[in-house]
This record gives structure tokens, C-alpha cells and sequence, in this order.
């Protein structure tokens, strides 16, 4: 089995989720989708490391790891607090960019 | 920790000479990638967000396989850890905040999104697989040479070597989004604590009493819950009987207790000697109306109940009010 | 102002007098700013302290007139003690405007023309001040009228002192608004809004040819001081056609400000007025403006014949055409108004006539803002005491009720009519005789414009006389008002008749002490000289055909309004005094000739603009309001349609790369 089935998959996953954040109103699961993305970025960056022998890329997908645990830390915390005031979690609700 | 990767094959991620990775591997792959397209399918299309988190959480740890079975073991353990243990938890706990069995409806109400949401993803789907379908690189190295001795050790060395100041930056990021999320979720307080002192002061501003008021049937001849105490001058105080009763009109006219003591107090009571008769009587008097209302207490507890109200009840003082 | 007072600049003096030495400075030049500046801050007074000046403010306009006469007086003194040749003096003020070839000096000349004119102005204009008082008496806004006189004077007084085009331009719109406020003095009434905005517009096209005028002079000669232009005109390098074009425009302005035809319409109805205003601006000076105009481009007009010619025309006509409405008018100011038009057409005749007739031109003015203004006077006196009634065929008989207004009106009455002793006498006379003379050699000239002015002397006897004796001889036909109640006709205060007695003195004595003192002569340093010359009939034959006419027409009107009844309701009359009393249909060819087409024009061209250039205008709003509509779908301030925007161009980019990279 070649290594690009692994880039294929997570090409597919990052779709998904890019699919997710858009078709979805829950911000809970539109958070969650953006999440399915990095991780399919992960995927990416740990099979690209073991293309190039060259850990690397580990390192980057651990970084990745750490600020992603710090954005849903603050996200959720967002979510919350928008819930509390408005007591809806969709991000539909929140349109006040239009003026 | 070190007996699992003990257990696995001894160079994982390693890879034959054409650069093909290992028949159980890919057995491996074959059997998580599928699935994992399917669980990502029901997070995009799950009604309740619980489903979601749950086919999210199986992703995760089908990707922590995969980074073990690509030989980044230590990743895998922290995506075990980090993603799937504080990220995801985080997920569940905010979810039953905003309410569990919420489920949404996936009827769309922006117009064209749903067409433009699902074109957008099938075209990047397909870009995107495209691009890393027909990149071009050189066969595939493997990680045998870099994981030495052991991949944990050799991203250690990356890590706190050249990365050392990264590493540090990102742990004032985590403080900082900690703190952010204090700061978020902070509710400032709008009115001024309320504590005892504040309690006490001010139901003396609104004429209340600085102590408790009497139990009910204090100095009356009964003690039950709808006699009212009786003042030193032999005045009912009718603030003693629970509001509750009162409301209702359930409230015993205390003047007939009140007249009872003066016979109590001329001697007159004395005559069942120490028994309980006297309210038999009562009950048969002129006052047979307000009797009925007597009558809530349980016969049988009457006749043990002391004669006067030295040691009533206490009732909850609030009630009283 | 100090400054600008002693630059007295003896560099400029004009050329056109032959006898002119040398430049001569003079001191007393120096005060003939505070002829302009006394009036003009009085104005500002009055219409900035508002009410405070409610109490004394009409006294402040008599003082500011006043002092303006005592300013002019001075003045004269001053000149009548240089030598004739030096009696021309321009007085700069410092430069105004300075953009590029166009450099003008604000400056004053100080000559015997303009100093008539201050004099004819200040003092008429004070008499009138002086009736204003008691004749405005129970006006609420007495102080705003005495601010627009004044401001009228102060306007008046520039006109006829500025020593450039530019200048004397300011002065001309200056009382051409003075105007416009006092016609419509009282604007709460429609129709008198109606004329003064009639007044207004008919003097913006007199207007557009002293622009015009401006234009030509200043292309030709550079420079549009009265000097520079005198000496360019008279040296004759100029062409024939340029000059001619100026004189015409020149008397375009003229015909607008003096009501001559065909833009006389104006003056008819600017007798809605108060008619102290009627005196003193519509019959007495401003009306005058353009014949000062034609007479100070006077070298432009002697080296453009052809235009002098037109000159002489429209006087003529316009002599006729007021005599032959004044003939049928029953409303006694705009018989009078008639009549000013008829003796302003008199002068023009003379200044078309050439050097030989400006002096003459100038005295008629003269002689006629005296008695004239003394009439209005009079009528306004006869409204005082009638309750406002202007139909003569409502009055009769009042000669009894008001003696000093029957003297002093029949004192210019006589004037107009050139009866020997008065003063019409010596000016109208001497305008007819110049008539008579050939210009030259053609003697076909001399006889049309001497029998058109011998004809209008004849009906001006008539209206006059039918005037006077409708209103002061005969029955009285004033035994119930408009609303029925009973008329007591009265004499008016003594602030009204003496300034009323002044002007009949004047009416009466004035022609007499000019022409003895020399007042032609006098002119000449401004006006030039003018030989002598023979009329084609022998002067005593043309005095006595004058007074033969005169005499005809006072017999007539005496046979028809003072010994007959006149009925109280018009008959209906021939055709021709149907047609004099609505203005020989003059507003109804204005109507058709230039009112329709031209509000035809304007609102085809309202069209246009509204369709295509609004259109052009409105459309690229609306193609920004709809393209903002469409795009504003796209704002919809979901934040889902936001990443759709941003997937769909990452994944059109990507693409992009991808194609671009084969």
C-alpha cells in the first residue's frame, strides 16, 4: 500500500469537515468540524514526516495539537457565553455583522 | 507506557523497499480509513450534537492508531491524550450545558448554502485529492533512521532543541487562552453581596423584629400550630401563628384561649388533675365552628402534650412571616 | 478709509474735454465718498439694529439724505470755484479687483454731471425722505422703508459717481434691488410681489446688455474706466461696427432701467409701490439712470452714429407710446407713470440727438424730477386724503378740499406742459428746437423726431390736463367709497405738503434760474460743447407751433373732463384707448413674443434635464442602488455563507494554480 492513501484519506476528512463548518447550524458540531479538520492536517503532516524521514513534521503536528487545545479552550468558552446570553448555540443567530 | 510499544512491532512505520508499507498495515488502514469516512460523514449529518462528538471522538483515536501504526508513537499517545481526554471531554461537558438531547434540524434556512456548502466541499475534496493524489516525490524514506533510538526521544530532542522557543510560546498561549476563558465566562456580579449583616439590617429598616418571633401557643392553652401565642398581658399576638394558616383562614380565635387562662389562672383548670379533659369540653361549646380548624392536630399526640407552651415548638422563624 | 480717501489720483484725468490743461488735483474730491458712505451706513443701521431703531430710525434716513445734500453742496461750491477746465476730478479709491489683464480702481468722478445728479438726488431725495414720515406714518415697518431708501440713495449716488463701467454696474444693480424692495414694499399683497418681481426681471435684461456692453469695452479697450473709454472712442481706431455694438447694447441697458421700449412694461405696474417710492425712484432718478448712461458713454454714441440713431428712435417712440397710454389711463399713478415714460422718451430723443441735445437731456431731467416728483407727491397726497383711491374717475372737484395740494400739482402741471414761466418751458421747449435741427445734413431727421416731439407736446397738454382736471376740477364723484363708506377729503400734514410746496418752487422757478445761470454751460466740462445750429424752422415759429399744441390739448381736455360730467364707470372708448389702457397690449405681446416661448423653452429644457441629464444622473444612482441591492444578498451576516465564500475561492484558486501549473 503506497503512503499517498494516507494523503488521500485525509484530503477526504478535511473536506468533510469543511463541509461540516458550512452545512451545519450547531456551533457546537460547526466547532467540531473545524476540529476534524486539523486533525485531518495532522494526518497530512505525520505521513508527509514519514515521507521525508524527517520527524519534523511530528514536531509541527504537535504544535498544531497545543493550539488547537488552547482555540477550543477559548472557543468553547465563547460558545458558552453566547448560549448564556441568547440561549441558542446556533450560529445563525449570532448575524449581527449585518449591521 | 513503554510495554505498549514494546508489544508493537519492533520498527513500526517501517517500510519495504519500494516504499509500500507493511501488509498489516495496510490491513490496518483498509479496515480504519472507511470507517473513519463514515463516522466523519456522521458528524456532518448526525441530528443530535452528542452523536457528532461521538463519531468525532471515534476519528480521533482511529487517527492515534494510525500515527502509532506511521511510527510517530509519541503523537499518537498525545492525540489520545490531548484530543480524545481533554478536548473532546470538553466537547461532552459543554454540550450538556447547552442542553444534551437538543436535537437540531437540518432544514437549511439560507438560501443556496446547502447546494453551495455541498459543491464547495466536493470541489475541495477533489482538488485537494487531486494535489496530493499527483504530487511527485522521491520514494518514501521511513522513519527508521530518525526515530532513533526511540521516536519519543527523537522528537524530544527536536522539541526542547530547536523548537525549545516555540515550545515555550505555546505554553504562554495555553496560559493566555486559559485565563481567556476565565475572563469569558466570568459573570460580573450586578447588585452589591447580600450577606447576614445586610440580612439583618435591613429587616430592622423594614420594622421587623430584631429576634424570633414567639412560637405559636406560647402561654395559650393549646400549643398547636394555629393558636397564637399570648402576650405577658394576655393578648393574642397573632403574628405567631404561620402565615400559611392565616392565609387560609385556618387561624384558632385566640380569645377563647385567652379566656380560658384566666380561668386557668383563677385555679379552674386543675380539675382532671393534669389530664386533658377541657378540651373535650370545648369542643362541644359555642365555639364548635373555629373547633373544626383545632382538629388538624392528631388526637393522639394530644393528651401528651405539655399544658402550657414553655417548650412549644419552635417553628422556623421565616414561616412566621 | 482714510487711506483710500487721499489717494487722490491727478494721473487719469479723462481726455475728452479739449480744454483740459493740465491735471489738476483738488482736494474737495476727497469728500464725495461720504455722498455714498452717509446714506449707505445709514442703511446698515436701520436694518441691523432692527426694532431699537424703530423709534428715530426715519429720522436717521432724513439726517443721512440730508447730509448727503450738504456733502453735495459743498461739492459744487468747490467746483463752481475752479475754472470750467478743471471741473472734471476722479477720485481713486485704491484697486478692487486685480486678475490678470483685468485690473480696475475703485474711483469716483467728481464733474458737473455727476454732481447734478448727487444734487437732483440728495435733494429730491430728502424732500421725499421728509414726506416719507408722515406719509408712512402708521406703517408698521416705517424703519425698513427709510433703510431701503436710504440704501436707494447710497446706490444712486454710486451710479452716478463711479468713474468706471464696474463701478457705475454696482450702483446700477444697487438701485435696481432698491427697487425691487420698495415695489414690493408691501409683498403681502400678490400683485405687488408680481410687479416687483416684473420690475426685477424686466431690468435683468436691460442688465445682460451692460454686461454685454461691459464685455465689448473692455475686449476693445482694455479697460473700462470712463477715461480710458472716452479717449479710445474718440480717437478713432475703432471699427465702426464695435461701436455700434456697444451703443446698442449700451442702450439695451438704458431702455431696461428707463423704461423705454420695448422694455417699458415694468414701470406701469412697479406704481404698486408706496408712492413716495414711485416719486422719488420711478419717476424722479432712477428712471433717469439710463439716460445718464447714454449720455456718459456719450463718446461711444458720437463715434457710433448708427446706434445714436436708434437712440433717437426709441425715444421717439417711446415718447409717443407713454403719451398715447397716459391719454387713457384712469389710475392717477400710472397715468402719471405714463407720463414719465412719455418725458424720460423726450430725453433719450435729446441724448439720440447727439452733443447738441445731452445738456438739454440733462435739464429736462432736471426740471422734470422737480416737478414730477412734486405731481407724485401730489397724488400721493390725494390717496392720503381719499383713502387710498387711485381711480381719477372716483376724485372731482377736489381743488376745494386740499388747497396746497391743488397749487403745488397745478404748479407742475404747468411745468409739464411747458407753459412760458414754468420750468418745462425751458427744457422741453429747448428739446424740441434741438429736434428740429438737421443731423448731419439730413434733413428728413430733423423734421420726423420734430414733429414726433411737437405731437407729444400736444398730448402731454391733453392727459395732463385731463389728469389734473379729473381729479382737482368738476363734480365730485367721491360721494361713497368702494365699500360704500362716506369720503371726507382732507389736506395732509404739514411734513407732506411743505416738501410738496419746495418742489412746486422749484416747478415753478427752477428752468427760469438754470438756463439764467448758465446750468448748459456748466455742463459742458462733462457733456462737450456744442455749437450752435440752425433748426429747419425758425425757433419763435417752433415755440409758437409748441404752445399751439399745448393749447389744443388743454382746450380738449377742458371740453371733455371739466365742463362735461366724466362717468364715474369707463365708457367703452374706440379702439385705440381700449388698447392705450392695457399698455397698447404691450404685456400681452411680451406674453406671446417672449414670456411664452421662453417658458416653453425653459420647460422643454426641464424636460431634458430631468430625462437625460437627471436621468443620467438618477440612472447611475439606481444601477449603484440595484448592483448595492444584489450585492447586499451576499451581506447577509451569516457567518456560514461567509466560509462558503471563502471555501468556493479557496477551492476556484487552488484550481486556478492547479490549471495555471498544467
Amino acid at each position: 500500500m503506497s503512503l499517498t492513501h494516507y494523503l488521500v484519506l485525509a484530503a477526504i476528512l478535511f473536506a468533510i469537515g469543511a463541509t461540516t463548518v458550512l452545512l451545519r447550524r450547531n456551533a457546537i458540531i460547526v466547532f467540531m468540524g473545524v476540529e476534524l479538520m486539523l486533525n485531518s492536517t495532522n494526518l497530512l503532516l505525520v505521513t508527509f514526516s514519514r515521507i521525508h524521514g524527517n520527524l519534523s513534521g511530528q514536531v509541527l503536528a504537535f504544535f498544531v495539537m497545543v493550539v488547537a487545545a488552547a482555540e477550543v479552550v477559548v472557543g468553547l468558552a465563547i460558545i458558552v457565553t453566547i448560549f448564556r446570553t441568547r440561549r441558542s448555540a446556533s450560529v445563525d443567530d449570532v448575524n449581527l455583522l449585518k449591521s | 507506557m513503554s510495554t505498549l510499544f514494546t508489544a508493537l512491532p519492533a520498527a513500526a512505520g517501517a517500510l519495504t523497499d519500494a516504499g509500500q508499507t507493511s501488509t498489516a498495515e495496510a490491513v490496518l488502514f483498509w479496515t480504519l480509513g472507511p470507517l473513519m469516512v463514515l463516522a466523519a460523514l456522521g458528524l456532518l449529518l448526525a441530528r443530535k450534537a452528542v452523536h457528532a462528538a461521538l463519531a468525532v471522538i471515534f476519528i480521533m483515536i482511529s487517527l492515534a492508531f494510525m500515527y502509532v501504526a506511521q511510527g510517530a508513537e509519541f503523537l499518537g499517545v498525545v492525540q489520545v491524550v490531548v484530543y480524545t481526554g481533554a478536548v473532546m471531554m470538553l466537547f461532552l461537558f459543554v454540550l450538556m450545558l447547552v442542553g444534551v438531547d437538543r436535537s437540531d434540524s437540518l432544514v437549511e434556512t439560507i438560501r443556496g448554502q446547502r447546494w453551495v456548502g455541498v459543491l464547495a466541499g466536493l470541489g475541495l475534496g477533489v482538488v485537494l485529492a487531486g494535489v496530493v493524489g499527483r504530487a511527485t516525490y522521491g520514494p518514501p524514506v521511513g522513519l527508521v533512521d530518525a526515530n532513533a533510538p526511540s521516536n519519543p526521544e527523537a522528537v524530544a530532542y527536536l522539541i526542547f532543541g530547536r523548537h525549545v522557543l516555540a515550545m515555550e510560546v505555546v505554553g504562554a498561549l495555553l496560559v493566555t487562552a486559559a485565563l481567556g476563558a476565565l475572563v469569558l465566562t466570568h459573570r460580573g456580579r450586578l447588585t452589591a453581596k447580600v450577606g447576614q449583616r445586610e440580612r439583618a439590617e435591613r429587616r430592622l429598616r423594614d420594622g421587623g423584629h430584631p429576634v424570633s418571633l414567639p412560637a405559636p401557643g406560647v402561654y395559650a392553652r393549646h400549643n398547636a400550630m394555629d393558636v397564637p401565642a399570648l402576650l405577658p398581658d394576655g393578648s393574642p399576638l397573632d403574628s405567631s401563628v404561620p402565615r400559611v394558616l392565616r392565609v387560609r383562614g385556618q387561624e384558632a380565635d385566640a380569645r377563647e384561649y385567652a379566656a380560658r387562662i384566666d380561668r386557668v389562672l383563677a385555679g379552674g383548670w386543675a380539675v382532671g388533675a393534669g389530664t386533658f379533659t377541657s378540651d373535650d369540653e370545648y369542643r362541644g361549646g359555642p365555639g364548635g365552628a373555629v373547633a373544626g380548624g383545632v382538629v388538624m392536630r392528631d388526637p393522639a399526640a394530644g393528651p401528651d402534650a405539655p399544658v402550657d407552651g414553655t417548650d412549644a415548638p419552635t417553628h422556623d422563624e421565616e414561616d412566621g412571616r | 478709509m482714510h487711506t483710500l480717501i487721499s489717494l487722490t489720483s491727478p494721473a487719469v484725468l479723462p481726455t475728452v474735454v479739449e480744454d483740459v490743461t493740465a491735471p489738476v488735483s483738488w482736494a474737495g474730491g476727497q469728500y464725495a465718498v461720504w455722498l455714498v458712505a452717509l446714506p449707505l451706513l445709514s442703511a446698515a443701521v436701520l436694518l441691523l439694529l432692527g426694532r431699537r431703531a424703530d423709534r428715530w430710525g426715519h429720522w436717521l434716513g432724513v439726517l443721512a439724505s440730508a447730509g448727503s445734500f450738504v456733502v453735495g453742496l459743498g461739492l459744487l461750491l468747490g467746483l463752481l470755484g475752479l475754472p470750467a477746465g478743471q471741473r472734471v476730478h476722479d477720485v481713486h479709491l485704491g484697486t478692487w479687483l486685480d486678475a490678470g489683464a483685468l485690473s480696475i480702481d475703485a474711483g469716483l468722478r467728481v464733474d458737473p454731471l455727476s454732481l447734478t445728479f448727487v444734487l437732483l438726488v440728495t435733494f429730491v431725495g430728502t424732500l421725499i425722505h421728509v414726506y416719507s414720515v408722515a406719509y408712512m406714518e402708521h406703517d408698521a415697518a416705517r424703519r425698513r422703508f427709510f433703510a431701503y431708501l436710504n440704501l436707494f440713495v447710497a446706490a444712486m449716488l454710486l451710479l452716478v459717481l463711479a468713474d468706471s463701467y464696474v463701478l457705475l454696474f454696482v450702483g446700477w444693480e444697487g438701485v435696481g434691488l432698491a427697487s425691487y424692495l420698495l415695489i414690493g414694499f408691501w409683498n403681502h399683497r400678490t400683485p405687488y410681489a408680481v410687479a416687483a418681481k416684473k420690475a426685477f426681471v424686466a431690468n435683468r435684461v436691460g442688465d445682460v446688455g451692460l454686461l454685454v456692453a461691459m464685455g465689448l469695452l473692455f475686449a476693445t479697450f482694455g479697460s473700462l474706466d470712463f477715461a480710458t473709454v472716452e479717449a479710445g472712442a474718440a480717437s478713432g481706431t475703432v471699427s465702426q461696427g464695435t461701436m455700434t455694438a456697444i451703443g446698442l447694447a449700451l442702450l439695451l441697458a438704458a431702455c431696461g432701467k428707463s423704461a423705454q421700449f420695448p422694455l417699458q412694461s415694468w414701470l406701469g405696474d412697479a406704481m404698486a409701490g408706496p408712492t413716495p417710492v414711485s416719486a422719488l425712484i420711478h419717476a424722479a432718478t432712477m428712471v433717469t439712470a439710463g439716460v445718464y448712461l447714454i449720455i456718459r458713454s456719450g463718446a461711444v454714441f458720437t463715434a457710433a452714429p448708427t446706434a445714436q440713431l436708434v437712440v433717437a428712435i426709441v425715444g421717439a417712440v417711446t415718447l409717443l407710446f407713454g403719451a398715447v397710454v397716459g391719454c387713457a389711463k384712469d389710475d392717477i399713478k400710472k397715468a402719471l407713470a405714463a407720463s414719465t415714460m412719455s418725458q424720460i422718451g423726450y430725453m433719450v430723443l435729446a441724448a439720440g440727438l447727439g452733443p447738441i441735445g445731452y445738456a438739454f437731456a440733462i435739464f429736462h431731467l432736471v426740471t422734470h424730477g422737480f416737478f414730477k416728483a412734486g405731481m407724485f407727491l401730489g397724488a400721493g397726497s390725494v390717496m392720503h386724503g381719499m383713502d387710498d383711491q387711485v381711480d381719477m374717475r372716483r376724485f372731482g372737484g377736489l381743488g376745494r378740499y386740499m388747497k396746497i395740494t391743488y397749487f403745488t400739482f397745478m404748479a407742475g402741471w404747468l411745468a409739464i406742459l411747458g407753459v412760458p414761466p414754468f420750468a418745462g418751458f425751458f427744457s422741453k421747449d429747448k428739446i424740441i428746437e434741438a429736434a428740429f435741427v438737421p443731423v448731419d445734413g439730413q434733413p428728413w431727421r430733423a423734421w420726423v423726431f420734430g414733429c414726433v416731439a411737437l405731437v407729444g407736446a400736444g398730448l402731454t397738454a391733453f392727459y395732463m390736463s385731463r389728469l389734473f382736471f379729473m381729479t382737482f376740477e368738476g363734480q365730485k364723484r367721491w360721494s361713497t367709497t368702494k365699500d360704500g363708506a362716506e369720503q371726507h377729503p382732507h389736506e395732509s400734514p404739514a411734513l407732506m405738503t411743505w416738501p410738496m410746496i419746495v418742489l412746486a418752487a422749484g416747478s415753478v422757478g427752477l428752468g427760469l434760474v438754470l438756463s439764467r445761470v448758465g446750468f448748459v454751460e456748466w455742463l459742458e466740462p462733462s457733456v462737450g460743447h456744442a455749437e450752435h445750429e440752425e433748426p429747419v424752422l425758425a425757433i419763435p415759429l417752433i415755440i409758437g407751433l409748441t404752445l399751439l399744441a399745448v393749447v389744443l390739448g388743454l382746450v380738449l381736455a377742458w371740453r371733455r373732463y371739466a365742463v362735461t360730467t366724466v362717468p364715474v364707470t369707463p365708457p367703452l372708448g374706440t379702439a385705440l384707448t381700449r388698447a392705450a389702457r392695457v399698455d397698447l397690449h404691450q404685456d400681452a405681446v411680451n406674453d406671446a413674443l417672449l414670456v411664452a416661448p421662453g417658458q416653453y423653452l425653459t420647460r422643454s429644457l426641464v424636460y431634458g434635464d430631468k430625462a437625460v441629464v437627471d436621468g443620467a444622473v438618477t440612472g447611475l444612482g439606481r444601477a449603484t442602488v440595484g448592483v448595492g441591492d444584489l450585492v447586499r444578498r451576499v451581506q447577509n451576516g451569516y457567518a456560514r455563507s461567509y466560509a462558503a465564500v471563502m471555501v468556493v475561492g479557496v477551492v476556484v484558486l487552488a484550481f486556478v494554480v492547479l490549471a495555471a501549473r498544467g
